[in-house]
């Protein structure tokens, strides 16, 4: 038994319960909710469209393991897995296709693996930086500084180090 | 931005294509990649359908305000003194990302930030706040985890101490450095 597999169950119990007890419409709270859900989803798939053929032609033509040969002995002194170095690349730029890069390294390698593990953990712990950073200056009308693509650069290079390593100490 | 990374992803594929002489995987690739894209949109269907319906029940039974409420100190530690409004908006947005709502976590953010111009240090703490959004510290990674599953894994979730630590770590990065380099700033 790991505490792993019973924090999500634990969480829809506490959160369903808590719905329950404060006596509000919890189906009809659901399905609304749900409903969102769904349709930021379809929303999703253009997108996804767009960035998985982008992203499919790039891994097939040989390009991605090219650019990983290219960059792994730098990441191979981090203990970085060559095979998530084109995730690292992609993922601050498209929320999309890096979905689509994981995806797509899913399909060669399994996901309890080492680097199945870590590209879960990137992907996790990591967003899509300058995406994020332009949506909020453009709700400020204002120009994004340097000074935050600096700090947002240091959190993600942390970020991306640190997956590898903390998969390393807690998988075993 | 987004147009010219694709257009530059597909010019290198080109390059390679024609070193490799790879071209017959790619143009499969090409036809075959859009019906794998819908299909990775069923998977994230069901797990966002059941995690907005959940936050949704949270919400109305006031479940979001109490974890805002617990995170109310953390947010006093890395923001200093806020008025109520910047300090509930702040709260929602992280609570948002910490049950790993992404796309759905956006708008609480746009709110977090424009309540956020109104406090002292309105240009830190927008950079204090982007950079928390950035690192993206998760409880539940619902997406990745959908398709760990979706792919086989045994245990979709195990990764959930991992995230934690790599994303709390590198938010801590963030937070320093901004804070650094908007000290006097405002």
């Amino acid at each position: 038994m790991r505490v792993t597999d019973m924090i999500v169950p634990l969480i829809i119990m506490l959160i369903l319960l808590h719905g329950i007890l404060k006596k509000t419409d919890v189906t009809e709270d659901f399905t609304k909710g749900a409903a969102e859900g769904l349709r930021t989803a379809a929303g999703l798939v253009p997108m996804l469209v767009l960035m998985l053929t982008a992203v499919g032609m790039f891994t097939s033509s040989g390009a991605a393991d090219m650019l990983s040969a290219l960059i792994s002995p730098a990441a191979e002194k981090l203990g970085f897995p060559q095979e998530c170095v084109p995730l690292v690349l992609i993922r601050p730029i498209s929320g999309s296709g890096a979905l689509a890069a994981v995806s797509r390294l899913f399909e060669r390698i399994h996901p309890d693996s080492f680097e199945g593990r870590v590209a879960s953990v990137l992907m996790a712990s990591t967003e899509t930086t300058f995406y994020t950073i332009a949506v909020y200056s453009a709700a400020l009308h204002k120009k994004a500084g340097g000074r935050v693509l600096i700090s947002a650069a240091a959190a993600d290079i942390t970020g991306f180090v640190l997956s590898a390593l903390t998969v390393r100490l807690l998988f075993r | 931005m987004l147009a010219i990374t694709i257009l530059v992803i597909l010019l290198l594929s080109a390059a390679a294509g024609s070193f490799n002489n790879s071209w017959a995987s790619i143009s499969s690739a090409a036809v075959s990649s859009c019906t794998d894209a819908v299909q990775l949109g069923i998977f994230l269907a069901g797990s966002m359908a059941l995690w907005c319906g959940l936050m949704r029940v949270a919400e109305s039974s006031g479940l979001t305000a109490r974890v805002s409420a617990l995170l109310s100190p953390v947010i006093r530690l890395i923001f200093g003194r806020l008025d109520d409004d910047a300090k509930k908006a702040v709260s929602l947005n992280l609570t948002a990302d910490l049950l790993g709502l992404g796309n759905a976590a956006t708008p609480t953010g746009i709110a977090a930030v424009r309540a956020l111009q109104k406090s002292s240090r309105p240009r830190r703490n927008t950079a204090v706040l982007t950079v928390l959004n950035t690192a993206s510290i998760q409880l539940v990674p619902v997406t990745i985890s959908a398709l760990r599953e979706a792919n086989g894994s045994v245990s979709p979730f195990e990764i959930m101490p991992a995230v934690l630590l790599t994303s709390a770590a590198a938010a801590a990065v963030g937070c320093i450095t901004a804070s650094l380099l908007y000290s006097g700033a405002d």
